[in-house]
């Protein structure tokens, strides 16, 4: 159970890590000081989740090895990252940054309202502390969705483009993994099943808001949870595990 | 009945003298008006710029700690962007003029972001010795006469010394560490050093400005001045950190109470305010990409913030 919970958490926190990383690729390179701003701002939300969530899972551990947030973040092999593909995706332009942020916010409040709920305490907490923070990012997103789907011919056809190319990667968010069933069976995470209809429904309707068409299924790619990634997630970690990988056992 | 120039002038002055703040709807000279748009933009600019240098480390930061503290700082900057873009506005020109100038070279921003950062140390000593320097500089600016322009710069200095603390405290670690970190920490100091003293300007002979402004208290010390008050206080920083300054002529002078130091390379300072620094191009490129890159966001947001105020007419009218 304990090794369980240690997958789940690093579930939850890898995924607000390596999205938070790619955030964090753009700051300075803003299309405007305030977009700039506010895209640094939900990056530092995401690492501060990503501290609580790794700094849980090191007391969580409880090994020989004395596991800090660092070792857990940057220390790891490239499979045993458990963030989902779409967090993976690069920021091509900035349809492609809305998009993927709107995806992932709608999915992160709804699994945070669950997870206010969680009977871990500590996963509890956190989702009670983040989720403030979350109902902001997912109405950033939301609204520049509507800005560019709405905005100019141009910024409409970005905006579709970048909605048919990451719409893919959206079921794997809430398809369920044998620790997130576990997860489910001992109350600590949500019915993923329940959370997939509303998550679907909702993107189908901030999409025609947008005045954006929902694609056509086609299949979701999948396996970031399994640990199995996109030719992207090298690079990340390549830069994410520089320091740790080039300077070893050092404090900073 | 308008008053004469000269009586305006006169009477502009006499406020300056008796330390009354200018506000922008006040009368100024053309001059004032122009020297503070040049001013205030270079130091917006500089904000912008400056965050490259050290968002070139963000993505590789040794711990979670450092890259929640090193994201912050780099919104800092973009945050005092934004208030010294809207202290130069009441001036009556435009983030997009301002802009411009910066993009086609006219306006000029701090030669030092024309430096590369090399290792983690650099975001270390950029926080140490740039913002040592720049606080230097911005503290005088608190009392400059422009009100919103030292409003902006209250605001701004509480923040700078923040992150000059930030600084030598990743230099402390460092040069508490390893061997291998000490030597990235003196190998720092050895780059930035030199550059941070040339952020006060040309010598006090050489300062084209420097007359004018003291006396419109837009500056109230000598570029010179400033700099040996940086020396003062940074020397022992370094001895505290076991680190050494680079300068072989660096010695207290007892007599004057201050440090001596050796002779600035100002060709070198030359060279980079004129464009070719090492990252000049760069920088520059930079910002202009982020910039044509963002136009059609920019747009898409008008014409959608447009539309809805269309609509809500619309709905007023029905």
């Amino acid at each position: 159970m304990k090794e369980s919970l240690y997958q789940y958490l690093l579930l939850l926190g890898d995924n607000a890590m390596i999205l938070g990383h790619r955030l964090s690729e753009l700051c300075g390179h803003g299309p405007s000081l305030e977009t700039d701003i506010a895209l640094t701002n939900i990056s530092l939300d995401l690492f501060g989740q990503v501290r609580n969530y790794f700094q849980y899972a090191a007391e969580v551990k409880d090994d020989q090895e004395k596991t800090t947030e660092d070792k857990i973040a940057f220390l790891r092999y490239p499979h045993e990252y458990r963030n989902v593909l779409l967090v993976e995706q690069p920021n091509k332009d900035f349809a492609f940054v809305i998009a993927r942020q709107f995806f992932f916010d709608a999915y992160h409040l709804l699994l945070l309202k669950e997870l206010c709920k969680s009977k871990d305490e500590q996963i509890n907490a956190i989702a009670n502390k983040s989720i403030k923070e979350v109902k902001y990012h997912l109405r950033f997103s939301s609204e520049w969705l509507k800005r560019l789907g709405d905005g100019t011919a141009e910024s409409h056809d970005k905006m579709q483009a970048a909605v048919n190319y990451l719409y893919p990667y959206v079921g794997e968010l809430p398809s369920e993994s044998p620790i997130e069933k576990e997860m489910k069976e001992a109350g600590i995470g949500p019915d993923l099943g329940v959370l997939r209809t509303a998550y679907f429904a909702q993107i189908k309707s901030t999409l025609a808001e947008a005045t954006l068409e929902t694609p056509q299924f086609f299949g979701f790619h999948s396996g970031g949870k399994k640990g199995v990634h996109s030719e992207h997630h090298g690079f990340i970690l390549s830069n994410l595990q520089y320091m740790q990988r080039t300077y070893p056992e050092m404090e900073w | 009945m308008s008053l004469p120039i000269e009586k305006l002038e006169e009477e502009f002055q006499a406020k300056i003298d008796a330390g009354h703040s200018i506000e922008p709807k006040d009368w100024m000279p053309e001059k004032y008006r122009k020297t503070h748009i040049r001013q205030i933009s270079q130091h917006a600019h500089s904000e912008i710029v400056g965050m490259l240098p050290e968002g070139n480390w963000i993505t590789r930061t040794p711990s979670l700690r450092r890259k929640v503290a090193l994201l912050a700082k780099v919104q800092d900057e973009a945050g005092h962007g934004l208030y010294l873009y809207s202290a130069a506005e009441t001036l009556g020109i435009s983030r997009d003029e301002l802009f411009e100038q910066l993009h086609s070279g006219k306006a000029k921003y701090s030669s030092i972001f024309n430096y590369p950062t090399l290792s983690w140390a650099d975001i270390g000593a950029i926080g140490w010795l740039v913002d040592g320097a720049a606080i230097i500089n911005q503290v005088m600016l608190t009392r400059t006469s422009y009100g919103p322009y030292a409003r902006a710069m209250v605001r701004i200095c509480k923040e700078e010394s923040f992150h000059q603390r930030q600084g030598y405290e990743i230099m402390l670690t460092l040069c508490r560490g390893t061997e291998v970190q000490k030597q990235m920490a003196q190998d720092s100091l050895n780059r930035w050093w030199w550059p941070s003293l040339m952020m006060f300007g040309p010598v006090d002979a050489e300062s084209t400005h420097t007359e004018q402004s003291m006396k419109w208290k837009i500056k109230r010390k000598t570029n010179d001045e400033l700099r040996q008050q940086f020396i003062d206080i940074t020397v022992p920083q370094a001895d505290f950190l076991g680190i050494t300054v680079p300068d072989p002529d660096l010695k207290w002078n007892e007599e004057k109470g201050q440090y001596d130091f050796g002779a600035i390379d100002w060709d070198e300072f030359w060279q980079v305010v004129k464009g070719n620094g090492p990252c000049n191009k760069e920088r520059l490129d930079t910002r202009r990409q982020a910039f044509e890159e963002g136009a059609w966001v920019r747009e898409a947001a008008l014409a959608y913030a447009e539309k809805k105020e269309k609509a809500k007419d619309l709905a007023k009218a029905v």
